[in-house]
């Protein structure tokens, strides 16, 4: 059958009824999305690797390079992409409840990239891989890299941030899962151990949708799934005891090569500087001449 | 050269963006075919059809519109053109890299600008840089941001064929549980002339209503900076920004917002910014068009009051 639309819960717009209706698809559907969460004693997630990717930190104001070669990343801080946080966060919350029992964090990068890594071996990951390399890879190529680790690894859940906020393509998730031929559950606010699958709260344009998902599966992780730990001293202590390999990416013998060519890289056009508003009845007679304008196309 | 582009549609009606979409895809070359599928695709295919540019209507009715059923369609769609488009909304950000992971290709997403069948402009870094990409690929998967691109010109009226396709597969991966959904008879905020947003100073929920009552004023839609939806003033589909929607509106009324970078990088196209905030450092207050600076508290009211 295919899902409908016919459960809908309508939210005013004053978003005072943001109620949780079971929809009626739940108890015509599987029978797996009936069970209760946690009514097992086994954990239905065995593994779970996450995936973290080292970027300019959020906070600095980047600069493009006068020759339009690229953004300068010498010399400015670097930390884990702020969606890969919540992603680890989710794993470890996930093991935390007995509901997971291994989880496998992986870089791709420069041996610096080592750092992430450790981040999230601190923040209660268990095991760290470094898949090694100096190159600029495209979404592409990482995503089959992870592929390959997967095949490797076989989890049963790959978790990853929505979105890296340096090239901010939001492509990695859904290109693995389509390179595994595996569902995927983008951008979740939510997830639930539901049975033998997840339950997944997605933020979509006109508000959320709860999906069911079958493991394995791809998930990408948005802003207000979870609130990240900071990893207190003797975790970070810990975490440099945990195992790390770094493996070279040539040995996983796929396709590295870039297919796209970045002929330049620019500043947005800067805006006019703008004037100080008198009083109230100025700024209304700007507004109404603005919307006036915006009538006329 | 043909261009199949994926309509994106909800309840029924077919997304404002779409006509900007299939306007902007002209600048591809070739014919523009209009992918509808989900359960109301034939509703909305006529909607479709109407649209001026549109070559052809494709409807799906069978195959609902989640990745895990929707890229099979597409791959088995891709042979018969040079550009594979969809609109960047949740929709084409789910499924178009997951298609071109299947197809190996690299796609192109959050395009602004089109140079040419094979060269785009798209932003990284919250758009603080635009980055010009060349793809020599065979084929080319594309998002593009209907906000970028102007609305579509008026064209005479036109009606293109239909065409039903078959496909997908009968057991969607993925189960529908439940949609939670903001009710609104606002104008879509991805594609509004005039938006108005709130921070997190407007204080609650209740204060939040001050922002709506100057958006109704104005026949605007209504923005939220993520710390407001965060703090449950706003819902989740309110947010602007690197991580919410990006927006390009004629104008833009910024009310107590300081003005993150991530917030900067949702509202960098709009043509007039208008901003009110009590401290006239504030990012946003110095980036703006217009600004006054004063208590938000007094100085909404009395807008709304003098636009009468």
């Amino acid at each position: 059958m295919v899902p409908g639309f016919g459960a809908s819960t309508l939210l005013r717009a004053d978003h005072e009824l943001w109620t949780d209706i079971a929809a009626a698809e739940l108890a015509a559907g599987p029978a797996i999305w009936q069970a209760a969460a946690g009514s097992r004693d086994f954990a239905p997630v065995k593994k779970i690797l996450v995936a973290v990717k080292r970027v300019v930190d959020h906070n600095v104001r980047i600069r493009v390079r006068d020759d339009g070669s690229g953004v300068e990343t010498d010399n400015v801080r670097l930390s884990m992409n702020p969606f890969d946080r919540h992603a680890v966060e989710a794993a470890v919350q996930l093991a935390e409840k007995g509901q997971a029992e291994e989880i496998v964090v992986v870089s791709i990068g420069p041996k610096g990239a080592t750092d992430v890594i450790l981040s999230a071996l601190a923040m209660g990951a268990h095991r760290g891989v470094l898949i090694e390399t100096d190159a600029a890879l495209e979404t592409l190529a990482v995503a089959k890299l992870l592929a390959a680790l997967a095949g490797e690894e076989g989890p049963d859940l790959v978790l990853l941030g929505k979105q890296a906020v340096d090239d901010d393509s939001s492509h990695v998730g859904q290109m693995l899962a389509g390179l595994l031929d595996w569902p995927q559950a983008t951008f979740a606010s939510g997830i639930e151990v539901a049975g033998d699958g997840l339950k997944i709260t997605r933020e979509v344009d006109f508000g959320r949708v709860e999906v069911g998902l079958s493991l394995p599966a791809v998930v990408t992780a948005d802003l207000r799934l979870n609130t990240p730990r900071n990893a207190a001293l003797p975790m970070v202590m810990k975490a440099r005891q945990k195992p790390l390999a770094a493996r070279p990416a040539e040995a996983f013998g796929v396709d590295l090569v870039p297919r796209l060519v970045v002929e330049r890289v620019a500043s947005p056009r800067a805006r006019a500087a703008g004037e100080t508003v008198a009083d109230i009845a100025t700024l209304a007679r700007i507004i109404v001449d603005k919307a006036a304008e915006t009538e006329l196309g | 050269m043909a261009v199949l582009l994926l309509a994106e549609h909800d309840l029924g009606a077919l997304s404002p963006a779409m006509g900007r979409l299939v306007s902007a895809a002209a600048r591809l070359g070739g014919e523009i075919d209009l992918l509808v599928a989900g359960q109301n695709a034939a509703l909305v295919g006529e909607q479709a059809a109407r649209l001026p540019g549109v070559g052809r209507v494709l409807t799906a009715p069978g195959v609902p519109m989640t990745a895990e059923t929707l890229v099979p369609l597409l791959e088995r769609l891709a042979s018969n053109y040079s550009h594979l488009v969809a609109p960047a909304a949740t929709l084409g950000r789910d499924i178009m890299p997951r298609l071109a992971a299947r197809l190996d290709l690299m796609p192109v997403t959050d395009v602004v600008a089109i140079h040419g069948p094979d060269r785009f402009d798209r932003p990284i870094y919250a758009g603080n840089a635009i980055e010009t990409v060349h793809s020599a690929q065979s084929r080319q998967i594309l998002t593009l941001r209907a906000s970028a691109f102007g609305p579509a010109p008026l064209a005479p009226p036109a009606v293109a064929p239909i065409e039903a396709v078959e496909g997908g597969p009968a057991e969607p991966l993925v189960q529908l549980l439940a949609t939670h959904r903001t009710e609104s008879d606002r104008p879509d905020l991805a594609t509004a002339r005039i938006v108005v947003s709130g921070g997190v100073a407007l204080g609650s929920a209740e204060g939040f209503r001050l922002i709506e009552r100057l958006a109704e004023k104005l026949g605007a839609a209504v923005g939220a900076t993520r710390a407001a939806v965060d703090a449950g003033y706003a819902p989740n589909d309110w947010q602007v920004g690197q991580t919410g929607k990006i927006i390009a509106p004629e104008l833009y009324i910024a009310i107590g917002i300081s003005g993150a970078l991530q917030h900067l990088a949702g509202i960098q196209g709009a043509k007039t910014i208008v901003a009110i905030n009590r401290d006239p450092e504030a990012p946003l207050m110095k980036l703006a068009d217009y600004r006054l600076a004063g208590d938000l508290f007094d100085v909404v009211p009395a807008l709304i009051e003098a636009l009468g």
